[in-house]
């Protein structure tokens, strides 16, 4: 298998990572070297074998529906880019 | 005194002989003096640290002490503390002062009373096994400091090697413990997954990621465990079992202890002197009254490309938080919202964080799924079994902890896959969910040699036992490098 730059361009686009021409050939070549190790596991029989997405074998806890946490939104968004009025500012989204 | 062990240090304060503060003190000027050679530490706070050390005394003095109040260690950078800059390595959170504690650290220092040093360097998000991959610059190797400490906890495990501290935390995604405790000859426990809280713990691929103890010695790593394990409910996958003393075993004579060798681990592809130091050992625990059985785990050379399917799959989902939004970076220019996510990304995120979202991203993106990540967690289920099987027929698995000793800066950083496979012995370990230690076990051009102690499920007590009473007949432990007196 081997990519092309036009895929590794729109991984980053859905990734959100803005690359320049010159950075998509560089990453282009080092995931073509990964994938060569990844493709090794084509090459087993997996059928009938139950996918394993985790390491214990034990179903989500759920806890009562209270309160638990206290207001922390003051220190929560001190560490934010851009706040104001307890709202967290982006670029405008709808005109 | 920045010899002593653990219960040694606690014994001297219970006496009174010297205060949490002098001991703090000690190891502050020591990084003071010498991080700037080594890198280890990227946050340094003194006030902090010792504010930290009177209450202590003070908890001392009130008799109200547990068994570690008072010890200072290093923290990785990788677990939320409040008021401290918690950055991961990253540009991304290189401004970030936590407004909360993790789990851990609530633990450790607001229940237990130990006293935090500083934040420890680590490869950016904890991806890469050399430490080269952080935003603060790459960690020397104390044994070497042309050489790499590991990765990605490579900053704590030169920290310790060092004498920087006495011991710190690191975390374990597929080596990230056990392989610089390796480089860097101290002893490093991955628990259990589900072991040690997550919450607070910045996620890179959460259904492997595990933290744990990096110290001198296996009784440390024991009474660290002890502090830093139990339930919590703020962490969906931690497990809630009854409460353990990790160092109830460590005494147990290990005769009749049948010891796993797994052929996959003991062929070509490491270096042969590491594996001369690697069979001596286990000719040792034969000494020691322990019998080997040979073993097999005829998957384990697959578990490095499932494990680069699986992991980068996860922290392209986990890594989607560093938006620009909430905390951290934001680029200073850009045009829509789009933009700037793309921008915040690109500048924020260094090239292995991004390689390994892409990876993610492409594994999870329509039409390859089935092929990619299905066929991975198969392959983990694979992998998984094999252990269960040779566990039927032993009680500890070994094996080199790296294929190699500690390769020299640059060595392999133009070369993701290079890198990848330092970790082939580690993997493994964390596709199955187990514990695994790594302890001294010799040297190969004068540099430090790791033996790899895997377990079964919830096994830390009798690895720690196992690790314990071959450091009891050793001291490959006790050497430290050059210079560090």
């Amino acid at each position: 298998m081997s990519l092309s730059l036009e895929q590794v361009q729109r991984i980053a686009h859905l990734a959100r990572i803005e690359v320049s021409e010159g950075e998509a050939r560089t990453v282009l070549g080092h995931l073509n070297g990964i994938f060569d190790l990844i493709e090794q596991m084509q090459a087993v029989d997996t059928r009938g074998v139950e996918p394993m997405a985790h390491a214990q074998d034990v179903s989500q806890r759920l806890r009562d529906d209270v309160v638990s946490e206290t207001d922390r939104r003051d220190a929560y968004q001190a560490v934010a880019p851009e706040t104001g009025a307890g709202l967290y500012l982006v670029p405008k989204v709808i005109e | 005194m920045i010899h002593a062990s653990l219960r040694e240090l606690s014994q001297a304060l219970a006496a009174k002989k010297l205060s949490s503060v002098e001991l703090a003190g000690l190891f502050l000027d020591r990084i003071e003096r010498l991080n700037p050679e080594i890198n280890a530490f990227v946050t340094v706070d003194r006030e902090r640290s010792l504010k930290m050390a009177r209450a202590a005394d003070a908890r001392i003095a009130a008799g109200s002490a547990g068994p570690l109040t008072g010890i200072p260690i290093a923290q990785k950078d990788i677990f939320c503390a409040e008021g401290w800059t918690t950055t991961c390595g990253s540009k991304m959170l290189a401004n970030f002062v936590s407004p909360y504690d993790s789990t851990v650290i609530r633990k450790m220092h607001g229940e237990a009373g130990l006293v935090i040093l500083g934040k420890t360097n680590m490869d950016e998000f904890a991806m890469g096994s050399s430490n080269e991959t952080s935003f603060f610059g790459p960690v020397r190797n104390p044994w070497d400091r042309a050489r790499v400490p590991g990765g990605s906890s490579g900053g704590s495990a030169a920290a310790v090697a060092a004498r920087l501290a006495p011991a710190a935390t690191g975390t374990d995604t597929g080596g990230s413990i056990r392989q610089p405790a390796a480089l860097c000859n101290l002893t490093g426990l991955k628990p259990t997954y589900g072991v040690v809280s997550r919450y607070g713990m910045i996620a890179f691929a959460s259904s492997l990621d595990q933290g744990g103890p990096m110290a001198a010695s296996a009784e440390d790593c024991a009474l660290l465990l002890n502090v830093m394990a139990g339930f919590d409910e703020r962490d969906s996958t931690s497990l809630d079992r009854p409460r353990e003393d990790y160092a109830r075993n460590l005494d147990q004579p290990l005769a009749g202890v049948r010891i796993g060798l797994p052929k996959e681990f003991f062929g070509a592809g490491c270096d042969a002197e590491v594996m001369a130091a690697v069979r001596a050992a286990v000719g040792e625990y034969e000494k020691l009254g322990a019998i080997c059985v040979d073993v097999s785990l005829p998957n384990s050379h697959l578990s490095v490309p499932a494990y680069y399917v699986i992991a980068p799959a996860e922290a392209s989902s986990n890594l989607s938080r560093f938006d620009g939004v909430r905390y951290g970076y934001r680029a200073p220019d850009y045009g829509n919202l789009d933009d700037m996510y793309a921008k915040t990304r690109a500048q924020g995120f260094g090239a292995e964080v991004k390689r390994r979202i892409m990876i993610g991203t492409y594994v999870l993106s329509h039409g390859y799924y089935d092929a990619y990540y299905l066929q991975a967690q198969r392959i983990r289920r694979l992998i998984a079994d094999d252990f269960v099987v040779a566990f039927r027929q032993c009680d500890v698995i070994m094996g080199p902890t790296s294929p190699t000793t500690a390769f020299k800066l640059g060595e392999k950083a133009a070369d993701p896959v290079q890198m990848y496979l330092s970790d082939i012995y580690t993997i493994a370990v964390n596709l199955a969910g187990l514990p695994g230690m790594s302890i001294p076990c010799g040297f190969a051009g004068g540099l430090p040699v790791g033996l790899q102690l895997i377990g079964n499920y919830f096994s830390e007590a009798r690895l720690l036992n196992v690790a314990h009473r071959y450091q009891l007949a050793t001291d490959w432990h006790r050497r430290a490098p050059d210079g560090i007196a």
